[in-house]
């Protein structure tokens, strides 16, 4: 591990212009996955920023009648928020299903958001990969990719987005609010925060630099039944394979959005305009344009399967 | 003493302590974390400094060039050790590539260089700097495609490589059903708790290495061998060892890079392996290809019965023996085995957990289910027909010591419900579930290894037993103060045991499930030759004195020990030899194996619901750790049968989910519910004990129970382990699943 300093902010804005301010500086929030990649020398700031006494942590309403999340809410204690589990219960069940109760415990909304990819070879050093070291080329691509993306990959990289929060986010349409170095706030939809690899996969989202995340805020609650659903190589503690969420109106009305399978949380229009015809039209529309490797084509059947399990139980 | 006759009636017999079960009496210590293990020897080692070891970028080649020197000037660096300032080493008989590469790599990381620095951190960082120029070769990474290339091999664990009894062909060719199928298992990590690590401290010439180690006395001779000591410079302490599954059975790398590392910059050196490292720089279980062909009758009973095991490893090493249990397992006039080894460049094979039978029986025991299926009959009455006494390769003039197979199957599936399974696969449904139920045998030898112990009674009576034997978290220091408890009558807390430094006699260490019975028949051999000091001193002739309540007694006299130890204690030292019962009988031990699964009709998931299992191995001597062995060992089947898989980059050679982020084994929501009965069973051939091994039996059999419970469940026979959602998928027609 690169040997770092570290600072305690007293306000958001001194912390972004900090970040701005300081070559190699990161934020630190949870720490689950930063310091992970920091044992490992796949990220090597010199500069720590702890984000965690900024009074960030708090869940509130908006004046629109939704909720705004502090950034660093801990997992555990927005999945277990009454108002979250009574109007954005996949929210709360997206969170449930990802990681352990420890880590939860730890990991913060803003950390989730960015976590990085589990692909292995970006988790080796010594293999090629064009996110961990621009221009190095891809390992996956011809090598072991069973567990990554098949939908908004690239040439240059082909990694599947981890997070099951942010699958949860993208079907509510939540938007990142944010602080810049220069001062001023912004609030970004979910839809653009997380961007496509493109020729850039080492680029993972809209922020710029020394941007913090100060909330993630959600429109008014839809109603509807709320379904998460993640299919893992085991019962808990895994990354999914696939997941999908789920929001079923009363009227045959639908909306999807999809984990495991993508560079970012997965969301077409046309899949929730097909809702009404059932599941196997859903898993269509949204895997239009898939470009699977023979070791993750099965995840084409899998979402398939996994929205005919959904419809199965919501009709049962 | 010598065992080379069957046991009679000893003071083991009275059960007072033995066969009781017990806590753990090493228990409070690991949950209070008094019990350091051997990269938290501050007290042994205060002024330890920290290696951090660099592994090899490529799989096979040569380093072409090293520089050390950006290394060399970062912050805190006291040293790094390479190949070109090692200084000349040996290697160790078990160790198949060398524990220090360069210029030569064997493997993927292995380890070129350890770096050495004040704080943990700046070695990490330092090591970074390292740079090295690496000129590779073309290497052999895929077990298929160098199948036919492989030959008999002539090392490792096990029989020879080719068997044959009867005429296989001829009987194979006339049998009325056939089973004839290849199934296959992955390269697997043993993916222990506490990673491999050592503290290293030199005094002079002489080595101490405070280690995580399953054999004290096999690695004080593998580490003077490889630094080319004498074996009376080298002490090895490993009292407490988070666990090891084989994985700790030989002198790795952060022992000796810790050895030699310290010797370099002149004070204590402490290595452990990161997470990360461990499964391309240490050992692994490796693949294996099978080919079973059994012949029968209509009524399923076995005549011809064939094993074909392929397996890689690195020039040198060893064959993984998965049809070592064939050869014993069923009956048939007609049998044939063979083991052939290909040549790998992958990292080194070896043991874990239960080698041979852990895998053999996922294709073995997946192949009496297609076999049962064949012929129409229950695949636990098929077991019971196939039932032999003796040695099928040698006939009834080799009977097994014990033998109580067909009780577990009958017991286990009565306890499990088993007759309320359909046999036709596909038929029970609940909810989005498809339910299936599974049997196997679990089938695994028993090894006896000659094992040796120090005891003595000190002034204040207390009894302390002392032996190399090592306790990898399965419950060694408890069953020894048992042993030793129970032979001279005092209560199991007047008992201190002391475990794991080589200065204490030599034990059976801990592999291949031989530790429990082995190492308690060392003390049981010291604690006899005690008795007779004992006894003599009190002027009681040995063979009639009884000891119990602390007493020698005789008659209405007795004599308390403490009084008879005197104020210098009284101590004897004896080890436990065999003779030849193990060649006259066939010992192993059995069980059988239930579980019911539930296959989501949709997406594949597999849920195990229930396992249940029935297991005779002896006696039991503590049943509350036996009970955590097999059920440890059955949750190590499920992962085998579901999840568990090193997967090989055939590019660059290496296992790609190196990490337990990636490589998946069972997590508490993948076993709900777990019952183990233990059939009654003294062996008098096996030891004075009159016990088997128990820690690895559970494991045997028990991944073929899950894979066969799929098969009822679904309709779908996957051959290829683990069984992944995607095989299970890509096996099922249409939109769901069977
Ligand atoms: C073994 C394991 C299993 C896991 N399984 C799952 C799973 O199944 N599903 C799942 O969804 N996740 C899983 N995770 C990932 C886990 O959810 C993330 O590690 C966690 O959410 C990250 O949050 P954190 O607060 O710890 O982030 P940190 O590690 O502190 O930070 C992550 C990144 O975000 C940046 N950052 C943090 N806060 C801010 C902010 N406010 N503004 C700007 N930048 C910021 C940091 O600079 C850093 O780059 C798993 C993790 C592990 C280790
Ligand atoms: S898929 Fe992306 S993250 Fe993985 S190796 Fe390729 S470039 Fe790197």
């Amino acid at each position: 591990m690169k040997p770092f300093t570290y600072s305690r902010p007293a306000s958001v804005e001194e912390a972004a212009k900090a970040a701005a301010a300081t070559q190699g500086a990161r934020f630190i929030a949870g720490g689950t996955n930063l310091l992970d990649l920091m044992k490992l020398q796949i990220e090597t700031p010199s500069h720590l920023i702890d984000v965690n006494h900024l009074g960030l942590d708090r869940i509130e309403k908006t004046e629109e009648g939704g909720l705004r999340i502090g950034a660093l809410v801990r997992n555990t204690d927005l999945a277990a928020d009454k108002a979250v589990r009574r109007d954005y219960a996949v929210l709360s069940r997206a969170l449930l299903a990802g990681a352990s109760g420890q880590l939860r415990n730890k990991a913060t909304t803003g950390g989730n958001l960015l976590q990085r990819t589990r692909c292995p070879y970006f988790y080796d050093t010594r293999m090629p990969c064009n996110k961990r070291q621009p221009g190095s080329g891809c390992g996956a691509m011809k090598g072991i990719s069973r567990s990554l993306a098949i939908l908004g990959t690239s040439d240059a990289c082909i990694a599947q987005h981890p997070s099951d929060m942010a699958v949860a986010l993208r079907l509510l349409d939540a938007s990142v609010e944010t602080v810049g170095a220069d001062g001023g706030r912004r609030a970004i939809p979910i839809a653009d925060f997380h961007t496509l690899p493109g020729a850039t996969p080492h680029v993972e989202t809209a922020l710029k630099p020394g941007e913090l995340i100060t909330a993630v805020t959600l429109p008014r609650p839809l109603g509807g039944t709320h379904v998460y659903r993640k299919v893992r190589d085991r019962a808990s503690y895994a990354f999914a394979l696939v997941s999908v969420a789920a929001i079923f109106g009363g009227d045959g009305k639908a909306r999807f959005a999809f984990g495991g399978i993508a560079a970012k949380p997965w969301r077409v229009a046309e899949a929730d305009a097909a809702a009404s015809r059932g599941a196997r039209a859903v898993a269509e529309a949204a895997l239009a344009g898939a470009t699977p490797t023979a070791q993750n084509a099965f995840k084409q059947q899998l979402t398939a399967q996994t929205l005919a399990s959904i419809y199965r139980q919501k009709e049962a | 003493m010598k065992f080379d006759s069957p046991a009679t009636t000893n003071p083991i017999d009275r059960g007072r302590v033995i066969g009781i079960p017990h806590d753990r009496i090493d228990g409070a210590a690991k949950v209070t974390g008094t019990a350091p293990y051997a990269y938290e020897r501050h007290d042994a080692a205060p002024n330890a400094v920290y290696g951090w070891i660099v592994g090899s970028a490529i799989a096979k080649g040569r380093i072409s060039a090293m520089d050390l020197r950006a290394a060399q000037a970062a912050p805190g660096v006291l040293g790094i050790v390479t190949h070109q300032n090692a200084g000349p080493l040996g290697k160790g008989d078990m160790n198949t590539a060398h524990l220090l590469g360069g210029p030569q790599i064997e493997h993927y990381e292995q380890a070129v260089a350890l770096v050495i620095a004040d704080t943990l951190e700046n070695a990490r960082d330092a090591a970074r700097l390292v740079r090295i120029d690496y000129a590779p070769d073309k290497g052999r990474f895929d077990l298929a495609a160098e199948r036919d290339r492989a030959a008999p091999p002539s090392g490792g664990f096990g029989g020879p490589a080719d068997t044959r009894v009867g005429d296989f062909d001829g009987a194979f060719a006339k049998a009325a059903v056939k089973i004839d199928q290849s199934y296959t298992t992955p390269d697997q990590s043993h993916a222990m708790l506490e990673p491999h690590a050592t503290t290293a401290s030199w005094n002079g010439d002489r080595l101490t290495l405070w280690t995580a180690n399953q054999m004290v006395a096999w690695n004080v001779g593998e580490i003077a061998t490889t630094l080319k000591i004498p074996k009376e410079n080298v002490r090895i302490v490993a009292p407490f060892i988070g666990g090891g599954f084989g994985a700790k059975l030989f002198l790795r790398a952060d022992a000796l890079l810790a050895a030699l590392g310290a010797r370099q910059v002149g004070r204590p050196v402490k290595v452990a392996l990161a997470r990360p490292q461990i499964p391309n720089n240490t050992t692994h279980r490796p693949a294996t290809i099978q080919r079973i062909r059994i012949g029968a009758d209509s009524n399923g009973v076995i005549d011809a019965i064939a094993h074909e095991v392929w397996s890689g490893d690195l020039p040198g090493g060893g064959a993984e023996t998965a049809a070592q249990q064939t050869r014993l397992l069923y009956r048939g006039a007609n049998r044939l085995t063979a083991h052939r080894l290909a040549v790998l460049d992958l990292p080194e094979g070896n043991a874990m957990r239960a080698p041979g039978e852990a895998v053999g029986l996922l294709a073995l025991e997946a192949a009496m289910d297609e076999l049962a299926e064949a012929c129409g009959v229950d695949p636990v009455e098929l077991r019971i027909r196939n039932d032999v006494q003796y040695d099928p390769e040698a006939g009834p003039q080799r009977p097994f010591s014990s033998r109580k197979l067909v009780e577990c199957l009958r017991l286990g599936a009565e306890r499990f419900g088993w007759n309320r399974r359909n046999p036709k696969p596909g038929q029970v449904r609940d909810g989005r579930w498809r339910i299936g139920m599974g049997v196997a045998t679990a089938f695994r030898n028993n090894l006896v290894m000659k094992s040796g112990a120090r005891i003595g009674v000190d002034a204040g009576g207390r009894v302390i037993v002392e032996t190399d034997m090592t306790d990898i978290g399965t419950g060694s220091y408890t069953i020894l103060a048992q042993t030793a408890a129970e032979m001279l009558g005092v209560p199991l807390d007047a008992v201190t045991v002391r475990l794991g430094d080589s200065r204490f006699p030599v034990s059976a260490g801990s592999g291949g499930q031989w530790g429990a019975n082995s190492s308690t028949a060392g003390v049981y051999a010291a604690a006899a030759a005690l008795r007779t000091k004992l006894a003599e001193k009190a002027g009681f002739p040995a063979d009639k004195a009884l000891f119990e309540d602390g007493l020698v007694r005789l008659g209405n006299q007795s004599q308390p020990l403490a009084q008879l130890a005197g104020r210098e204690g009284l101590w004897a030292e004896d080890s436990m030899d065999y003779g030849d019962l193990a060649k006259r009988y066939a010992q192993a031990t059995f069980g059988a194996h239930f579980c019911e699964v539930g296959v989501d009709i949709d997406t594949a998931e597999v849920r195990i619901r229930r396992m249940g299992g029935a297991f005779a191995a002896g006696r039991i001597l503590n049943p509350k750790s036996a009970r955590s062995q097999v059920i440890g060992a059955m949750t190590m089947g499920a992962g085998a049968a579901l999840m568990e898989e090193l997967v090989v980059d055939k590019r660059f050679g290496f296992f790609v989910n190196h990490d337990m982020a990636e490589y998946l084994v069972p997590v508490h929501a993948d076993i709900p519910e777990q019952d183990v009965l233990f059939v009654e069973e003294l062996d008098d051939k096996s030891s004075p004990m009159k016990a088997k091994g128990v820690g690895e039996l559970g494991i045997c059999g028990a991944g073929a129970a899950v894979a066969n419970a799929i098969y009822n469940a679904t309709g779908i026979r996957l051959r290829d382990y683990p069984l992944t959602i995607d095989r299970i998928l890509g096996a099922s027609s249409g939109h769901r699943v069977a």
